[in-house]
């Protein structure tokens, strides 16, 4: 057990390593000349920077010229669409997923309303998209496919190198939003040759917040949304945000280094929470698919409580998680990845997300499922429901569907 | 945790009167898992009538449950008549306000009241309808019809955001938007005749005050030292009118029902009045504490 303040909230945002503090601490010491300037102070920090270039570069083997340091993944997203839309200004059709970051799905749905038509593929149960709806939907006026790599809720894998076989055939660019992948799964961009554009987000693998990039396959085309100077070649001006982009330049090496390391500690610690939850809490349900996932993220329903109250009962006892997607625990709204799954409302309710990263501790898993079996304890014992409650307000069919939901989830 | 009162969170970490109540003299339930959130709140009376214990169960957000604790330790003590005026304002007010998109949960734990004292009374409530799903405006929340219409009633509500906040309505798939929409329209429409009397003033018309400066003083007072600490138990008080140095003020809510209370706070206000704005201030109160003791206590 430990008293300590414990974090399970990684796909929020994680613990910025200290070798990413350390190269951001140089950068504000050392390198803080202006990357353009053309004397040896500004050449110090272009140098610097195209270091951590090269660092990101490994990490997603690619070139180093095909990445643009950018503010973050809203940012990348945002970029990578209307990159793709005006390098193929005679197509009119977009097509996306239902589960997407709201830096996507907002993006196409303004778009929708100044002449595009958008497709949003739906998901399964599981959280999977279905590659024969990609096939009936997609065609020669298809300008872009943008999906997601893995879901930051129920951190489910979309069949990317599938769904960029598809694309190419109909000559449609492919967008990755890369944000919970990077750091968690291993990206080869020269492998996944079907990839034009890819976002990342520093501070999702250990650096820092403010800072991201796109990766922009060569010859594909990158719309700067900000103009006014020469910077990251004309495709984004404004002058670097250099420590941001020398820590997570840090950080990239670190995932090259021990990503697998890093993998299989964050899985087995991931594992045995799932095991802990699901041996000492009953009617838990994991949303999603278990295995096509990402290492570090769980998505329980605990049933009869609700997901807020559970977060804010852990909150006060120094634990971490979130219910939901973060950018949503602020209002009422139900989470839009597990409604677009099906998952019943009365399940949604008390969905709780948990990631590990590659930090955690089996002390920290442990004091997790022990105090959170105490709060779903004492949260359900104030719950009016329970295993024999019949609900009130459903009816005979919805009770049904709920039961035969839960059999087919836990089966 | 953002936007809520420290009392809020003190009756969420701590809630009290937590669980089923056996000897219960009646039970009010309301809500339901679809909906999200749900309570019962079960109350034990003596034979005047008076609340001696209130226990609940809630399934719902910190607020939902701080609301139902908040209401239990609202009723204890009280005659059920009293109690059953309880608002979700005053409740919400109890626990220091609550951030808009929260209200819903105040609203819920009235809502049990109401149910718990309507099934007392032997009174029929709409609630029958609210297990059918063909009376669902919100199918995502289950929310029927006449609830939203109160709510829009009884908060004053203007636009699909406020009747989310109040009843969840809305808050899903957004498909019931236009609908919302109609219901707020035919709701408007119908509104002037229910507009609430105004209050009435000494001499039947409610003239401008006759010296602005001393009724803002005046009014500054009440806002600052009384009407927070009415606010507590679920009342307000309510500047009439100023003249000749007599403040006409009415009580709204509990204050207005507790008989025992009136004498006291005349003079508890008169003193503070007399001393930060003019020591020749007589309060005088103008409530009608008769009317609204026989007004039916439901709204």
């Amino acid at each position: 057990m430990t008293d300590q303040p414990i974090y399970f909230d990684n796909n929020s945002t994680t613990f910025p390593a200290p070798e990413a503090v350390e190269a951001a601490l140089s950068a504000i010491s050392e390198h803080w000349g202006n990357p353009s300037s053309t004397h040896s102070f500004g050449q110090k920090a272009r140098h610097a920077l195209e270091r951590a270039r090269e660092g990101v570069a490994r990490m997603l083997n690619c070139t180093p010229a095909e990445l643009v340091f950018n503010s973050g993944a809203t940012e990348g997203n945002n970029t990578a669409l209307y990159s793709a839309l005006e390098a193929l200004p005679d197509r009119k059709h977009i097509i996306t997923t239902r589960v997407e970051h709201s830096s996507v799905l907002e993006v196409v749905r303004y778009l929708a309303e100044s002449g595009y038509r958008v497709t949003e593929l739906s998901v399964d149960r599981l959280g999977h998209i279905d590659l024969d709806e990609l096939r009936n939907e997609i065609s020669g006026d298809t300008a872009l496919v943008s999906l997601m790599w893995a879901n930051n809720e129920t951190g489910v894998l979309n069949p990317v190198a599938a769904a960029g076989d598809i694309a190419k055939q109909f000559g449609a660019l492919l967008h990755v939003d890369a944000a919970q992948a990077a750091g968690k799964l291993p990206i080869d961009l020269t492998e996944h040759a079907a990839i034009d554009y890819l976002t990342i987000s520093g501070h999702k693998f250990h650096a820092l917040k403010g800072c991201g990039a796109l990766f922009v396959r060569r010859g594909a085309g990158c719309t700067a949304l900000l103009r006014g100077g020469h910077h990251e070649s004309g495709r984004r001006a404004g002058t670097e945000n250099a420590l941001g982009i020398v820590a997570m330049g840090a950080a990239a090496r670190m995932v090259s280094a021990k990503l697998d390391e890093y993998a299989v500690h964050m899985r087995a610690m991931r594992d045995r929470l799932q095991t802990g939850l699901l041996n000492t809490i009953d009617d838990v349900v994991i949303n999603g698919d278990q295995h096509e996932r990402l290492p570090n993220t769980i998505n329980a329903g605990f049933k009869y409580i609700d997901g807020e109250a559970l977060l804010m009962m852990m909150d006060a006892e120094g634990i971490s998680v979130s219910a939901g997607s973060a950018c949503k625990s602020g209002s009422m709204e139900p989470s839009h990845v597990l409604l677009a799954m099906n998952v019943p409302l009365s399940a949604i309710h008390g969905s709780v997300r948990f990631c590990t990263s590659r930090y955690t501790t089996t002390d920290e898993v442990d004091t997790l499922v022990q105090k959170t079996a105490k709060i779903v304890k004492r949260l359900r014992e104030m719950s009016p429901f329970g295993k024999d409650h019949k609900p009130a307000g459903l009816t005979a069919e919805q009770i049904a569907a709920h039961k035969a939901y839960f059999a087919r989830a836990s089966g | 945790m953002i936007g809520y009162s420290t009392k809020l969170k003190d009756h969420f970490i701590n809630p009290r009167n937590v669980g089923v109540l056996p000897d219960a003299t009646v039970v009010g339930e309301v809500g339901s898992l679809s909906s999200g959130q749900a309570m019962k709140l079960y109350l034990k009376l003596d034979g005047d009538e008076i609340v001696t214990h209130a226990t609940f169960q809630v399934f719902g957000s910190p607020s939902s449950i701080a609301a139902a604790s908040a209401l239990t330790e609202m009723v204890k003590g009280r005659k059920i008549d009293d109690v059953a005026r309880i608002t979700s304002k005053d409740i919400s007010e109890y626990l220091g306000g609550l951030p808009p998109e929260r209200m819903h949960t105040c609203v819920l734990a009235m809502e049990a009241l109401e149910v718990a004292y309507a099934r007392l009374r032997g009174i029929d409530l709409e609630s029958e309808l609210d297990e059918d799903e063909e009376f669902h405006v919100c199918r995502c929340y289950s929310v029927p019809e006449h609830k939203i219409e109160r709510a829009i009633r009884d908060h004053n509500l203007t636009d699909i955001q406020g009747i989310t906040h109040y009843t969840k309505a809305g808050g899903g798939c957004t498909s019931c938007h236009a609908d919302l929409k109609a219901i707020l329209a035919r709701v408007h429409a119908e509104k002037p005749a229910e507009e609430k009397k105004p209050a009435a003033a000494p001499s039947g018309n409610k003239p401008a005050f006759s010296n602005l400066e001393l009724a803002h003083k005046i009014q500054e007072v009440l806002d600052r030292e009384i009407r927070p600490g009415l606010a507590m138990d679920g009342g307000d008080m309510e500047l009439v009118d100023i003249r000749d140095n007599k403040v006409f003020v009415q009580l709204h809510g509990h204050c207005n029902s507790c008989s025992a209370s009136q004498a006291t706070m005349k003079f508890f206000v008169q003193d503070r009045l007399r001393e930060m704005v003019d020591p020749n201030l007589e309060v005088i109160d103008t409530t009608d504490h008769g009317a609204e003791l026989h007004a039916p206590p439901m709204r």
